[in-house]
């Protein structure tokens, strides 16, 4: 077994164990390359079945790219989807482009308050319905206690610390200091009643792993991460306002990794595109106590 | 550079005791295999001149804002890099004995590890924990860096007295360190270059050290052992598969292969192996994240073993002497029910005697106890409501380890010595005719004895039975997947068919 062998066993072992032990599970879905390298070993873990629901928070500023992709990939898988959003603050205008919030407030509140409440099920949230081909509202929206979320260590300090299956109160807050110990195959599985969990499959996976294991696998990625001849690509994705391509001349995979093999991003930070990571010396830290994943 | 060598990965884990200077030799390390994010060093630099903090490299590790403020690793870190070799992940381990439980985390995913010693305080308490839990996660490949030669005077003497005293200390953990290497992470001496300063040592630099360290192999000549994992009928498009799906641990099994399932005893054959996308398999082994669908229609339950017919099978009773090291704040307390996870089992167990306290940072002895606390490392009895199926750490050491839970919380970790003197319940005479002359009078034996979790590894019978490679095999009894019949039913039906003489249960 070759290191991408090992890394696709670890996940798929952490995938199976997820589903044993938790009733009401859901797999977050960015629309990202390491979301969808999830989603894609979930159909290994599962025998080409995706026995959960996923789940995308459409923030309203996302690429429009990014929805088309994701309702495509979403009906030729046969996958159960899950959107939700923060409508009221959509609404009232209440964002960082709408000028009203600062990059870091506004991540909170379309992003961390918006899936906290799509995850609990007290926002109203749209459903993928297979016979229609499109969304619709979802009628009795459950509430979810595992998450399934693909961070990976090598994205940023805080992320480093994290537990393959790692708990969150009720208020959705980390304990980074005081975590369960992992050791051998056995993770941390139970947990007393009313706590979330998220469980985290791709901790291992370096980036570069990520789009190594996209050209092994052919994985479909949607094209906003190649250049489309305008020498621009984004290596992260987020929303439109607060994510810069990078100036790239990578037009498939291979080029892709070739770039990060040897070439000009060694040595930048993945998520240097981003701009909330900046705000206040460890905006990302300050996100993920709060419950941004 | 060969394809494999661009994928071969390693990881390392850094051990020793507080402030000894892992994070420091850590950041060294990344700073000088070029491997940190643009701009990084000079940010952290920075950040020292604005809160007028002397710069550390242990600030790039220490990312964290908590751990900034209060100086120390508050968890395990997991850093990248890599050599014209192959790609490393470093785990930074806190020291504290307050975060121990961490260490073990990084510690027992690694293939390899690094223990730093501070060369002006020497030897300390955490150090020798440390190595002792290395021992028992089954870490064997050390090397040991004693650091801070710069604030020694590079002094030879100091770094031979360390390298002599713990040499013998860790004999006694049956762990032969791979090398010691004289260093200084703050200065960068021996870290990734050699220096000038200790002409009198000629052995490789921390980086030299580390591609020489070798990646584990998945054990795949070992007899072969599956926990099962779960049991998936998917029957969304007309999915019509039943699939035995889990993480090989040791061993290998191809299509067509006799398997036995334990403690259940229940038997069958490999019909295929299962794979999402890629070429058809007919074979998997070790390290695999398999499935497997069977021959015949099976009831078998997450949580047992899928081992094969032509192999050695596992043991089966309900007591286990174990070696258990104990995490949590409470103690663990004879006769409380705590919750057992053994490859993919899980049961409810009793801690029902404490032979022997050990202090890990001495390695005494203390026999008095009666609780095991925080930190100690006990060996114990445990018992099991029902048989359950097991390895010995001396025959499979990947299947020769459990957890206990207690509270919702991984508490203890341990490993299996023996199967401890079962309280017999039923004769432990020979239970069969030897000269029987039905065929099948060897596997269902063995089956009765499984179940009933009085196999006496001793009995001549067994052993007999084990070196013809007997099956057990309890398809005739409870036909179309239904429960497994009663002890007593099977016994019964058994003396009735002539298969055995007698039975007391
Ligand atoms: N003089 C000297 N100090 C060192 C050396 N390595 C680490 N230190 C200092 O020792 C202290 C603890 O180091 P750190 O790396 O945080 O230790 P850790 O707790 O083992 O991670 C820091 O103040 C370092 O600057 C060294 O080689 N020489
Ligand atoms: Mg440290």
């Amino acid at each position: 077994m070759n290191s991408l062998d090992r890394l696709e066993a670890h996940s798929v072992h952490i995938l199976r164990e997820a589903y044993r032990e938790f009733k009401s599970l859901v797999m977050l879905w960015s629309i990202g390359k390491d979301s969808t390298v999830l989603l894609w070993l979930a159909r290994k873990a599962f025998f080409g079945h995706v026995p959960f629901p996923l789940m995308h928070v459409d923030t309203h500023f996302k690429v429009p790219e990014m929805i088309t992709y994701r309702d495509q990939l979403a009906l030729q898988w046969h996958l159960d989807m899950i959107v939700g959003e923060n409508s009221p603050a959509l609404a009232a205008r209440q964002t960082y482009p709408d000028g009203a919030l600062s990059r870091v407030e506004c991540c909170k509140s379309l992003k961390s308050e918006a899936l906290k409440h799509s995850l609990d099920g007290t926002w109203p949230r749209k459903r993928m319905d297979h016979t229609l081909g499109h969304l619709t509202n979802e009628a009795k929206p459950e509430a979810f206690t595992g998450v399934i979320v693909g961070v990976r260590a090598d994205e940023e300090g805080s992320r480093s610390k994290e537990r393959t299956f790692s708990a969150r109160d009720s208020q959705n807050e980390w304990d980074v200091g005081d975590q369960p110990p992992e050791l051998w195959k056995q993770y941390k599985t139970d947990f007393a009643p009313g706590t979330h969990v998220r469980v985290h499959p791709l901790l291992d996976w370096t980036e570069l792993n990520i789009w190594e294991y996209i050209d092994r696998e052919s994985i479909p990625i949607i094209s906003l991460y190649f250049d489309q001849g305008k020498g621009k690509r984004y290596r992260s994705l987020g929303c439109y306002p607060c994510t810069t391509p990078v100036d790239s001349t990578a037009k498939n995979v291979p080029d892709i990794i070739a770039e990060l093999r040897g070439g000009k991003f060694t040595n930048i930070a993945e998520r240097s595109g981003r701009e909330q990571d900046k705000e206040d010396g460890g905006g990302l830290e300050t996100l993920r106590r709060g419950g941004y994943m | 550079m060969s394809k494999s060598h661009q994928h071969e990965q390693i990881s390392i884990v850094m051990a020793g005791h507080v402030d000894h200077g892992k994070s420091t030799v850590i950041g060294r390390l990344l700073a000088e295999t070029g491997a940190l994010p643009q701009g990084k060093l000079e940010q952290v630099r920075a950040q020292c001149r604005r809160n007028a903090k002397p710069f550390e490299y242990a600030f790039l590790l220490d990312a964290l804002k908590d751990e900034q403020a209060q100086g120390i690793t508050i968890d395990v870190a997991r850093c990248f890099f890599k050599t014209a070799q192959r790609r490393y992940i470093l785990i930074d381990a806190p020291g504290h004995i307050e975060f121990l439980k961490n260490m073990i985390t990084g510690a027992s995913r690694a293939e390899a590890a690094l223990l730093v010693i501070d060369a002006k305080e020497g030897i300390r308490e955490n150090t020798k924990r440390h190595g002792y839990m290395m021992s028992m996660l089954g870490l064997r490949q050390l090397t040991v860096l004693v650091n801070k030669m710069d604030l020694v005077n590079y002094d030879e003497a100091v770094f031979e007295r360390i390298r002599k005293d713990y040499t013998e200390f860790l004999a006694r953990l049956q762990i032969h360190p791979v090398s010691f290497i004289p260093v200084s992470g703050m200065q960068g001496d021996n870290i990734a270059a050699g220096t000038g300063a200790m002409p009198w040592y000629k052995g490789p630099t921390v980086l030299e050290q580390i591609d020489r360290f070798q990646t584990s192999r998945f054990p795949d000549t070992l007899p072969f052992r599956l926990p099962v994992q779960d049991i998936y009928k998917f029957t969304e498009q007309d999915d019509d598969r039943r699939i035995v799906a889990g993480t090989i641990e040791t061993g290998s099994i191809a299509v067509g292969d006799a398997v036995v399932f334990q403690p259940s005893g229940k038997s069958s054959r490999i019909r295929s192996v299962e794979y999402f996308k890629g070429p058809a398999k007919i074979r998997a082994s070790a390290g695999e994240a398999s499935g497997f669908t069977l021959d015949t229609q099976l009831y078998i339950k997450p949580g047992e073993w899928m081992v094969r017919a032509d192999e050695p099978a596992l043991q089966v009773g309900t007591r286990l002497r174990v070696n258990l090291f104990w995490m949590n704040r409470a103690p663990m307390i004879c006769g409380k029910t705590y919750k057992l996870k053994l490859g993919a089992l899980r049961s409810t167990v009793k801690l029902v005697e404490i032979l022997a306290v050990l202090d890990a940072a001495e390695i005494g002895v203390d026999s008095a106890k009666q609780q095991v606390d925080r930190h100690d490392v006990a060996e114990v009895i445990l018992e099991t409501p029902k048989p359950v199926a097991f390895d010995l750490i001396g025959d499979i050491e990947q299947t020769g380890r459990l957890v206990i839970v207690d509270n919702f919380e991984i508490a203890g970790a341990g490993i299996i010595l023996a199967k401890a003197e079962t309280v017999a319940t039923t004769s432990e005479t020979p239970l069969l005719d030897p000269a029987g002359a039905h065929g099948n009078t060897s596997k269902f034996a063995v089956s009765i004895i499984a179940l009933s979790g009085v196999d006496n590894p001793d009995s001549p019978a067994l052993k007999r039975l084990i070196s013809q490679n007997a099956i057990v095999t309890m398809k005739t009894m409870g036909e179309g997947g239904g429960e497994p019949a009663s002890l007593e039913t099977v016994f019964k039906l058994l003396k009735q068919q002539g298969f055995i003489l007698d039975y007391q249960i």
